[in-house]
């Protein structure tokens, strides 16, 4: 097994590009996205419904269904290109290099299989090992996980647990093969808010033991913050802006950036005996596909938006500890 | 699981007692009864001829009556006395089920085994040629009556190129017994049990694909190709158990209708089944022993409802007895 050197990405998405195959021709859904990920480190992908960050978590395991497609752009886990491999070659490394959970733990699990058998699979598929040494393996997956009575739940079916137990099967499923990168695609969007934090905690947990490096995709900019190294904030289907979590909460250079955190409701805001303050919305809605503006997707919404922004999609520019892709970056100051 | 069969053991009661009921009135509705047709048959009939008949053969009773004699000879599984064969119902019946059931069992399981394979194998080629191929045949077997197919059948495989008998169940000419005698029942089994399989194999063939492709659609598909599992593990393991759930819904609705397909496939093959004999009855106007098929045909079919209830739950872990 290739290890990436340290301090070498593990993952590395350069140019990305998915559209979907109409009648109309090619609708571009995600549109030249590089990030990368270390070894142990976690990156959330922001951004609403529809800009293309389940799409871009279902791409990095080859994984989107048709008509979307992947028009361009590579990504590379420990050093190879996994959108140049074969459908066997791919499958050879789903689940073992590189693993996924998903939004909804309720209907992600097979019904008719028990969990065991269901985690035992993600082993047996890809390593030589013995029914007995996998169920083994299982159940020390089940116990990783924080799972009670693992040898009980094991040959429990899913529809006997809480979806937060689910959401631990999936878990444990996903660490089977000991992936370098884990994919968590709105793990916790289903999930009660106690049952949230433990989900977290739990991804934060295994990244910190394992050294999994973690693409974390959410709508919720407030649920990741304290758990994720860094921010990537995506806006119809481009990536607007790249920043280390810290300094993207200390000084948003995107307007839309700064729309997403002043949408957030803060501790203490609600609370009895306050003014209540009014959360701050961004109006209007993000463009449909296949009326993209011709120039910055956000102009529309954008309250600094001028007669450049409508005419030139801004280019990425370097700022401080990451990028971001504005015509008036840091000029929300003046917001 | 205890409590589960005494309740349906409830429900099989209370179930027989309708079904009884709405057979007895359903053909006292029907205009003529069995003094009429009899005495159409000898040609010319007084009314003091057709009146003993009817007391004869209990007939001039009021109809609650008739119905209470009915039900309490039900209980002790005297079915009456067919006044056309000469023979007691029960007896007649016991004859021919078995003959049926042979038959019945041998097309279900041909339809359930070819349909569903063909089925999975349209899915997991869905938009190809052998999709499409099956699929054509498959809309062509739907849309084809059963006689015809029969008949045709015959036409090609007894007639043509002398493979297999034409009709029957057994030689006539041979006096077999033994293994010989299970070969020359299997070798006349094959033709009927075709033709009527193949309008069900068509349904099941149908059905599997369309289950099939929903079941790829859902969320556990995906993550089983996520965990990388391979594609035929997927179609066997995850797919094909969620398909199976709606075919054996079906199956159970089916069984009960089965027996009229097996009417026509009886006649054309001349299989001394219990379809014939219901034919013949209601043409007959053998009101005895139709109550009788369509009474054993019930039970059969609530038996097999809670047959089907039980693989369900073999099938399904979420649903549970009780």
């Amino acid at each position: 097994m290739s290890h990436a050197v340290p301090n070498e990405p593990v993952l590395a998405v350069d140019g990305l590009s998915i559209g979907f195959q109409t009648r109309r021709g090619l609708l571009p859904a995600v549109r030249e996205l590089s990030f990368s990920v270390r070894s142990g480190e976690m990156l959330a992908i922001v951004g609403e419904s529809g800009c293309g960050k389940s799409l871009t978590a279902l791409a990095l395991l080859g994984l989107i269904p048709p008509p979307g497609r992947v028009t361009g752009g590579t990504v590379r886990l420990e050093g190879r290109d996994l959108l140049a491999l074969d459908e066997a070659a791919l499958r050879r490394v789903r689940g073992a290099r590189i693993a996924m959970i998903f939004q909804e733990p309720m209907t992600a699990l097979n019904p008719v299989l028990t969990v065991g058998e269901q985690i035992m699979e993600a082993i047996l598929e890809h390593e030589p090992v013995s029914r007995k040494a996998a169920r083994k393996r299982t159940l020390a997956l089940l116990e990783r996980v924080r799972i009670p009575d693992p040898e009980r739940r094991f040959a429990e079916y899913p529809h006997r647990l809480s979806g937060g137990m689910r959401q631990r099967v999936m878990i444990a499923m996903a660490l089977a093969g000991a992936p370098a990168v884990l994919v968590a695609d709105e793990p916790t969007t289903a999930l009660d808010v106690t049952i949230q934090a433990q989900i977290l905690s739990l991804i934060d947990e295994l990244r910190r033991e394992q050294g999994t490096a973690v693409v974390f995709i959410t709508h919720d900019l407030g649920v990741v913050s304290r758990y994720v190294d860094r921010v990537l904030v995506m806006y119809a289907g481009r990536k607007v802006e790249e920043r280390d979590t810290r300094d993207l909460f200390a000084d948003p250079l995107h307007p839309y950036t700064r729309g997403l955190i002043a949408a957030q409701p803060r501790a203490g805001a609600g609370a009895a005996g306050a003014v209540r303050e009014r959360l701050a919305e961004i109006p209007g809605t993000v463009p449909a596909l296949a009326a993209m503006p011709a120039g910055c997707a956000f102009a529309p919404r954008c309250p600094l938006a001028d007669e450049r922004c409508v005419q030139a999609v801004p280019p990425p520019r370097r700022a401080g500890s990451g990028l971001v892709a504005c015509h008036h970056a840091g000029e929300t100051h003046a917001l | 699981m205890l409590t589960y069969l005494r309740r349906s053991a409830a429900q099989v009661v209370f179930v027989l007692l309708g079904i009884a009921l709405i057979n007895f009135f359903l053909l006292h509705l029907a205009p003529g009864d069995a003094a009429q047709v009899l005495a159409g048959e000898s040609g010319a009939a007084t009314p003091e001829y057709m009146e003993a008949l009817r007391r004869q053969f209990g007939l001039d009773q009021p109809l609650y009556v008739q119905f209470l004699r009915y039900l309490g000879n039900l209980v002790t599984f005297d079915l009456g006395y067919s006044f056309r064969q000469s023979l007691p119902v029960s007896e007649l019946i016991l004859q021919r089920l078995p003959a049926t059931l042979l038959l019945m069992g041998t097309a279900i399981g041909f339809a359930l085994v070819a349909g569903c394979s063909l089925g999975f194998l349209a899915a997991r080629r869905a938009g190809k040629l052998t999709d499409t191929v099956i699929s054509i045949v498959a809309l062509l077997f739907y849309a084809t009556p059963v006689f015809w197919v029969g008949i045709m059948l015959i036409v090609v495989f007894s007639v043509m190129l002398d493979w297999l008998p034409v009709g029957g169940m057994t030689s006539v000419e041979a006096n077999l017994s033994g293994l010989a005698l299970v070969g020359d029942v299997a070798l006349h089994l094959v033709l009927p049990a075709v033709t009527l399989g193949l309008f069900y194999l068509a349904i099941y063939a149908r059905l599997m694909r369309a289950a099939m492709l929903e079941v790829y659609g859902q969320d556990f598909v995906r993550t089983a190709r996520a965990k990388g599992v391979r594609p035929r593990r997927i179609a066997w393991r995850h797919v094909l158990r969620n398909a199976l759930l709606p075919i054996v819904t079906t199956l159970g609705v089916q069984l009960g209708s089965i027996l009229g397909g097996a009417v026509l496939v009886e006649t054309v093959f001349s299989w001394p089944g219990l379809g014939r004999l219901a034919f013949a009855a209601l043409f007959q106007r053998d009101l005895n022993l139709l109550l009788g098929i369509l009474f054993c045909s019930s039970v059969v079919v609530v038996l097999v409802n809670i047959a089907v209830d039980l693989v369900y739950t073999l099938l399904d872990p979420r649903i549970e007895l009780n």
